[in-house]
């Protein structure tokens, strides 16, 4: 990646590389329930992200919360091309890291999310990740 | 870059999850590995066993399904004695039960991939009742939250409570992260429950459960002054005081005073615990009943029964017809030995139905017609509703058996 403005390392939960622009939620994510598999929209209600689709971005929040079967929804996201192309936590949980690991997306956590914003251009790998500000300004997210 | 640099392995473990062992053993170090690492494990333990839930097409889904599959064509086995969870349905009576001819295909698709993968199905909660006892102090993982309470608090077993797709990997890998419950710091109590109310059947303890499960959310309570002389069978008691406090919170141990195997050890208590003191079980039923009177659904045997508890409904029913459906779900093995002894058959002469293989919890029971159930179980109670959108009645076995004779419930 050209010129990041912003280096952080975390952990990895899936090794791997993946880029992207940014999708930051400020809350947790519930993937059975409140993701719809088929066309990678957020769709819990009252959720700041309600209505906008996760599908090949790098998605971003805080943690994962609901059923264990939310892994397996992530892995149908994954078949249906409908995932995030990379996932970047603050603290990662069961669900979402099993879901990542059996989607093969990358995933890293420990990570200070509130430093990434909607739009920006972000690249994981492995343990680190390259953060290029959005040109339009501080993010949406 | 080292991935696992933080959690040490064995050269055999590293091994593994270079994928020397194959794409599927793979996958499962790797959640393993990075469970461990979330969960601050310094290594791995071996398991002697594994239960694994998300076995029901009515959780898993299409996406499950359809995982399960892949895993089992890329060569995923068990290296560990490994059961399931119940499933969805009977599968030798599921026609009779009403289940859809869909769901039947389906489920037995699920159980199909699990079976490739060398997992045994005895479709039960309590494999404690089928000779599945893992001893004091060894490591497992199972993954149905009554198992679970009962596998760490009656038996001194150690085991986290695991989600269905990471007990599958603890198969798989045969292995888990070293924290959580498998440490014995973290098997010491978070507070002192002080049970004053009278406590005279397996209804006044779910009720007791359900009340500590939500004052204790997912610590490990002490229980001083729990009297369970009143019953010949404790473990039943305890059974569903486990059940309901991981139903009503995520409490994964517990502790009896004088009764579970780990109470007694020096430091179980420490002396700067919280103390809660339980008076009245009133809250605590009221929590698991609405304002229902009509029944639909009978429901028995959540965590499923023991033989003697299908025994004593058999000679409860004795002579008379039930009106409502009445279900009394339990192990498969366990519904052969009542077979043998007479059981099934009183049961069924009274117009019940001995179930086995799946829950009313687990069952898809709304595509049923079922909108009402009444259950001396507050595990069930709480689920039924949360999961199926069922009305509940909650009380003793005597009260939910007369309401199957008359299809009407009566008391509080």
């Amino acid at each position: 990646m050209m010129n990041p403005e912003l280096v952080l390392h975390g952990r990895v939960i899936k090794a791997g590389t993946a880029e992207g622009t940014a999708l930051v939620s400020p809350a947790p994510i519930s993937f059975l329930g409140g993701v719809d598999p088929d066309s990678g929209t957020i769709i819990e209600p009252g959720h700041p992200l309600e209505g906008m689709c996760v599908a090949g971005r790098i998605l971003v929040f805080p943690t994962g919360k609901g059923s264990t079967v939310g892994s397996y929804t992530i892995y149908r996201m994954a078949k249906n091309g409908t995932a995030p192309a990379g996932i970047i936590c603050a603290q990662s949980e069961t669900i979402v890291a099993v879901g990542a690991i059996i989607a093969g997306i990358p995933m890293v956590d420990l990570i200070p999310i509130e430093q990434i914003a909607t739009g920006d251009w972000v690249r994981i790998e492995d343990d680190t990740v390259y953060v290029r500000k959005s040109s339009e300004g501080p993010g949406k997210g | 870059m080292s991935h696992a640099s933080d959690v040490r392995l064995t050269e055999e473990e590293r091994a593994m999850l270079a994928g020397e062992a194959g794409p599927a053993v793979r996958k499962a170090m790797e959640i393993v590995v990075a469970l461990a690492r979330i969960y601050g494990a310094r290594h791995l333990v071996p398991v002697e066993s594994v239960q694994v839930a998300g076995v029901s097409y009515k959780n898993l889904g299409d996406a499950g399904l359809q995982f399960l599959r892949e895993w089992a064509d890329e060569g995923a086995r068990a290296r560990v004695p490994a059961f399931l969870n119940p499933a969805g349905m009977d599968l030798q009576r599921w026609k009779e039960l009403g289940i859809p001819e869909d769901f039947a295909r389906a489920q037995a698709a699920v159980i199909e991939a699990y079976t490739r993968m060398g997992i045994a199905p005895s479709l039960t909660c309590t494999p404690y009742y089928i000779g599945l006892r893992p001893a004091f102090g060894s490591h497992v993982a199972w993954s149905e939250s009554s198992a679970v309470s009962f596998a760490n608090s009656v038996l001194g077993a150690r085991t986290n409570r695991e989600g269905g797709p990471s007990a599958l990997a603890a198969a798989i890998a045969g292995r888990t992260g070293a924290y959580g419950l498998h440490l014995d710091e973290n098997r010491r109590a978070t507070c002192l429950i002080e049970v004053r109310a009278p406590v005279r059947s397996i209804a006044d303890i779910g009720a007791l459960g359900a009340l500590a499960g939500e004052l204790v959310r997912d610590g490990v309570p002490y229980f001083r002054g729990l009297d369970l002389s009143w019953t010949r069978r404790p473990e039943e008691a305890l059974k569903a005081l486990g059940a309901a406090m991981a139903a009503s919170g995520a409490v994964a141990l517990y502790h009896v005073e004088g009764l579970t195997p780990e109470a007694g050890l020096p430091e179980i208590l420490p002396a700067d615990v919280r103390v809660l003191t339980i008076h009245d079980l009133t809250a605590g039923y009221q929590k698991l009943n609405g304002p229902l009177e009509e029944i639909d659904l009978v429901s028995l045997g959540c965590p499923h029964a023991s033989l003697e508890e299908l025994g004593e409904v058999a000679r409860f029913l004795a002579g008379r017809h039930v009106r409502t459906r009445l279900w009394i779900t339990t192990a498969r093995q366990v519904r052969e030995q009542a077979e043998r002894a007479g059981i099934v058959a009183q049961i069924e002469a009274a117009g019940g139905q001995v179930v086995a293989d799946t829950c009313v919890i687990v069952a898809p029971v709304e595509l049923l017609g079922v909108r009402s159930l009444a259950t001396n179980s507050a595990k069930a109670a709480l689920y039924a509703r949360s999961h199926s959108g069922l009305e509940t009645r909650f009380g003793t076995t005597e009260q939910c058996l007369e309401a199957a004779l008359t299809g009407r419930w009566r008391g509080p």
